[in-house]
């Protein structure tokens, strides 16, 4: 999420706003990288994660569902291959199991999504 | 650094060797030092078959959360033991390096026991007990024709399972043994597994003596003691276990006559600076070759070396065959007869399915049992013989399921708090209730994350979601078959819900009933919902579909997806043939007929689904729901247009129905069959619905299913004309869609059903409920609103959009996705 305060982030622009279904994800390839994008248009966040499950190695995690767990509404994606869920927080499985994927700092400005590398 | 602590050192790195060292790590008190032999850390061996089943050696690996934080654990790989200077207390490990302990655990597991047999050293036999031993079956495996397992046992079975599914065409198993499995079950129950067994494709040679293994250089037969033979060409021996003693025999250990390091119930050996656990180690007189018990023993050692006090004294043996597609169960004392206990058989040699419960004479108590076909209850009987539960009035109803509509979970609430639940991880019935009651966790996942039950072999997952149930109903938390965290509702609830109040969207339906952001449960259930009353095409409101709604299409394992358009009834012309092909070739897909009489197309890239579509569509094709929770097919036989047995035209009647229902939303697919007569060449007894001519009419079937747990359908109505069935049809899915649970097939639904096929009967047939009338209505509207999604979405710019791997360089594919190929086309990569 974009609460970060570091100052030496690399913002790269990432796609526009509306590329990025709401309530849904995208894939946008930055430096080379896959980078999955998820806007919670309800709560007015935008998360960004490795695209890659660690799970079997896919680059899918851009297309899967959306959703939160718990009393604290933990953001989430389920992966669409094996439904292995991970927290857009911070990246860790929620499927009781040890995979960990990379978040990075998202920001929005002018209708443009930057990613932060 | 702490090198003022004392050291222990472990020798194997195996299942058991590994979990000392979480247990003993966990208590701070050692420094702890590992030599395993294996080139690799610690893997799970009782998941191993699962190698040849897509899961890598990566997957097998058992999680070392923690262990390199710091230098309190060292861990040397493929360096194994060679020697123990007990005086010195010093090991020596064969890359040379000189290790003094304070105290050493073996924990060196066992081998597979070879037998002294004639050619046992030719090239193509081979043992099951390490990723190593896997990795050389699986290179030898595909010049194989034909393969044997020697020995019928567990791990026997087991492999020759594997043998099946690495693709040998012939596998065989010969047992020395009259009967299967001889330490687990009874004759009868090797007789109902024998023919299950056969069913999966293996051979059966039981009462078989191998004389010697012939052939020149590799190996060609078996020849046994009645002079009979057999020729194969690869063999795997599964012919029991050998403790590994050796370095324990050379350091002058005790050891047992027939094996096993000598330990006692602190599991010490005869020189207390030195442990022994798992299979390695000979407790109470006996080897437990299975994990449990070794975990225990683990936990034992550790606790007694940190100044805790625990003792192994025994484990119970009782097991569950993990063979894919057949239950075999054995537990308590199997094999228990009169007169101290009398038996009861249920045997069902049509169905497979036999089991036996050993009832103390006394009525009072179960002793033990064998379950084969169906090992349901397995994990209840269980803990009914551990506990010493007292038996109801009617024992016999353990076996038959109660038949005065009693509760099925009810038994577990009566277990004792001490029960031990998950063996695995030393769980009993108190931890899981008091994580219900007081940590408040109400799902599997969390309860896998609060108290660890579950997350070893698994086997133990459906008694615990019945505790959990349990525990809240006793707690008076009314259990309702909620959708999940987010809806405090059914699917029916909310279906209704939606309907009264004409709720178009998910985000409408989340803001009235539901809380938080959603997930993957409720909202393809929503979805699947609005689908089925307005019938509007699902590509509006893609990212609550499920993965493979949402592109309209099946991903396969790389992340390519697959093509799948509708041929109703399996009727195609030549024309539609060709153009299936140059698409195909035109996209580089791979083309296969698949189990439901159409064609697939696998390996697009999502960004060329629409124009992938727009061809097809172009050529008259439509979308065939692949993707969805929908109708799938209506599989035909060719029937009375040809065929000389044929009473009426069933393909004609396939593809009215199939065009009827296409694109129909549901609880989880449907499929339909029409047979032109009783041969039954459409299976249609094994859909959803299934319809088969007779000489005056049709015949009509619902609820059956294939699947993991076949169910043939049942008989709705007999000699029926085309438009009853019809109308019957139109009342029985909507019954279904509107009354369903999330995800259940037709079968599951009837079986959950109070009073089942007849109550069924009477809502369809005999109108009980007066709904029929408005059923059709709504049947009807559905039939008219019917559009094709992928042609909705070809013609829509913005739709089309969609489909793009990276969504700012839209016409760049995923550098990712490559094929590996096989026999002239793609194949999807490993992974
Ligand atoms: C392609 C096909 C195999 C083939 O190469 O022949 C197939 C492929 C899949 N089947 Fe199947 N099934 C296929 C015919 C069958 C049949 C045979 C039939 O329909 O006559 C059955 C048994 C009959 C039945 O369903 O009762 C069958 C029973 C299943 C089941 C078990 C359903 C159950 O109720 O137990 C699943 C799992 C599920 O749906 O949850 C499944 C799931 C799947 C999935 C969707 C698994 C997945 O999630 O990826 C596969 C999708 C591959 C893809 O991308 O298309 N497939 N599957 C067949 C497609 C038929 C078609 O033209 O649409
Ligand atoms: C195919 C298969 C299926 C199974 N299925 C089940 C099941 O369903 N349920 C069940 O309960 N059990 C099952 N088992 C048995 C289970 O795997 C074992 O009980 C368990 O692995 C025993 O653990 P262990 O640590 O004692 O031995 P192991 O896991 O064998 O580990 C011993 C380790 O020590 C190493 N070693 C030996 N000597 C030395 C030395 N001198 N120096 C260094 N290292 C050494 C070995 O190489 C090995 O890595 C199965 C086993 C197999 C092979
Ligand atoms: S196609 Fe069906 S049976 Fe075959 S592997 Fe996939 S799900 Fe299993
Ligand atoms: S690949 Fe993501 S869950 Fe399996």
């Amino acid at each position: 999420m974009a609460t970060t305060t570091i100052t030496d982030i690399n913002w790269q622009f990432a796609c526009r706003v509306e590329d990025v279904p709401t309530e849904g994800g995208a894939c946008v390839l930055v430096e080379g990288e896959q980078i999955a994008i998820f806007h919670f248009a309800r709560r007015g966040q935008w998360y960004a994660t490795q695209n890659l499950c660690p799970h079997k190695q896919q680059m899918a995690l851009s297309r899967g569902m959306t959703g939160s767990a718990g009393d604290n509404n933990e953001p989430k994606v389920a992966c669409p291959f094996h439904k292995k869920t991970f927290s857009l927080e911070t990246g860790a499985c929620l499927s009781g199991e040890d995979y960990q994927i990379r978040t990075y700092p998202i920001k929005i400005k002018n209708g443009k999504v930057y990613i932060g590398l | 650094m702490s090198e003022s602590k004392p050291i222990a050192v472990v020798i194997g790195n195996g299942m058991v060797g590994h979990r000392f060292c979480e247990k003993l790590k966990s208590k701070g008190l050692y420094r702890i030092i590992v030599f395993g032999e294996e080139p690799r850390p610690a893997y799970d061996r009782v998941h191993l078959s699962e190698y040849f089943n897509g899961k890598s050696a990566s997957d097998l690996s058992l999680p070392m959360t923690g262990w390199f934080e710091d230098d309190e654990i060292v861990l040397h790989l493929g360096d194994p033991i060679r020697e123990i200077d007990r005086h010195q207390r010093i090991v020596h490990s064969a890359k040379g390096i000189v290790q003094p302990y304070d105290v050493l655990i073996l924990a060196t597991g066992s081998s597979a026991f070879v037998p002294d047999i004639n050619g046992i050293e030719k090239e193509g036999v081979f043992v099951y007990r390490t990723i190593e031993d896997l990795n050389k079956i699986k290179a030898y495996a595909p010049k194989a024709k034909r393969g044997a397992v020697m020995g019928g046992g567990l791990l026997g079975l087991e492999a020759a399972k594997a043998l099946l599914d690495l693709g040998i065409p012939e596998t065989h198993v010969v047992e020395f043994a009259p009967r299967l499995m001889p330490r687990q079950i009874d004759s009868a129950g090797s007789a109902a597994l024998e023919s299950s067994l056969k069913a999966l494709g293996l051979q059966l040679h039981l009462n078989k003596v191998t004389q010697s293994i012939e052939g020149h250089g590799h190996i060609e037969a078996l020849q046994f003691a009645d002079e009979s033979r057999l020729h194969i060409d690869m063999l795997v021996i599964s012919a029991g276990i050998r403790p590994r003693d050796e370095l324990a025999r050379l350091a002058g250990l005790t050891v047992g006559t027939r094996g096993g390091i000598v330990v006692n119930e602190k599991l010490q050996t005869s020189d207390k600076h030195i442990y022994a656990i798992g299979e390695c180690a000979l407790a109470q007189g006996m080897i437990y070759g299975l994990v449990a018990p070794g975990y225990e023993m683990a936990d034992v050692v550790a606790t007694n070396l940190s100044e805790g006090n625990k003792s192994f004294t025994g484990w119970d043996m009782s097991t569950k065959l993990k063979l894919i597609g057949v239950d075999v169960a054995s537990f308590g004392d199997p094999f228990a007869a009169e007169p101290d206990s009398r038996s009861i058989v249920f045997d069902n040699r049509a169905s497979g399915v036999y089991k036996r419960i050993n009832v103390s004479a006394d009525g009072k108590y179960l002793l033990g049992g064998v379950l084969i076909g169906d090992a349901s209850s397995y994990n209840i009987l269980l803990q009914t013989v551990n506990n010493r539960l007292v038996l109801p009035p009617n024992p016999e109803d353990l076996i038959l399921g109660s038949r005065d509509g009693a509760s099925e979970g009810a038994g577990v609430m009566n277990l004792p708090d001490e029960a031990l639940i998950c063996s695995c991880e030393s769980v009993t019935k108190a931890a899981i209730c008091t994580a219900v009651t007081e940590k408040g966790v109400t799902t599997m996942d969390a309860m896998k994350k609060c108290t660890k039950a579950g997350t070893g072999c698994g086997g133990c997952v459906p008694l615990v979601k019945d505790l959990i149930t349990g525990t809240m109903k006793a707690g008076g938390i009314y259990v309702r078959n909620t959708v999940c965290e987010h809806f405090d509702r059914s699917r029916q609830e909310l279906f209704d819900l939606i309907k009264l109040h004409g709720i178009k969207t998910y985000e409408e339906t989340l803001s009235r009933w539901g809380k938080g952001d959603g997930c993957e449960v409720c909202k393809p259930v929503v979805a699947s919902i609005l689908a089925s009353l307005w019938n509007e095409t699902i590509a509006k409101q893609a990212v609550i579909q499920d993965s493979n709604d949402r592109y309209l299409a099946n991903i396969q394992k790389g992340g390519s997806y697959s093509v799948v358009p509708r041929i109703p009834g399996g009727e195609i012309t030549p024309d539609k043939l060709i153009v299936l092909g140059k698409v195909a070739k035109k996209y580089k897909l791979y083309t296969k007929i698949t189990g439901g009489q159409r064609i697939d197309l696998f390996g697009a890239h999502v960004g060329d689904l629409p124009a992938i579509w727009e061809e097809l569509i172009e050529a008259g094709f439509e979308s065939g729901h692949a993707y969805g929770k929908a109708l799938r097919t209506v599989k035909s036989c060719v029937g009375s247009t040809w065929c000389r047995f044929g009473l009426h035209d069933s393909v004609s009647f396939a593809i009215e129905i199939e065009q009827r229902y296409r694109g129909i939303r549901a609880p989880h697919k449907l499929k339909g069959g029409v047979s032109g007569c009783i041969r039954e060449c459409a299976e249609a007894q094994g859909k959803d619905f299934g319809i088969i001519a007779t000489e005056k009419g049709w015949n009509l079937y619902v609820c059956g299913n294939g699947g993991s747990r076949p169910q043939h359908a049942q008989l709705l109505a007999t000699d029926i004309d085309k438009e009853t069935c019809i109308r019957y049809l139109d009342r029985f899915l909507i019954f279904y869609i509107r009354t369903a649970d999330p995800l259940t097939r037709t079968a599951t639904w009837l079986n959950k059903m109070d009073g089942g096929m007849s109550y069924l009967r009477d809502v369809v047939i005999n109108d009980s409920l007066g709904m029929g009338a408005q059923w059709e209505l709504e049947m009807q509207d559905l039939v008219d609103s019917y559009k094709c999604e992928w042609k909705e979405v070809v013609g829509d710019p913005e739709l089309r959009k969609r489909f793009s791997h990276f969504v700012n360089v839209p016409r760049k594919k995923d550098p990712e996705l490559e094929f590996d190929s096989m026999r002239g086309q793609i194949k999807a990569k490993e992974w």
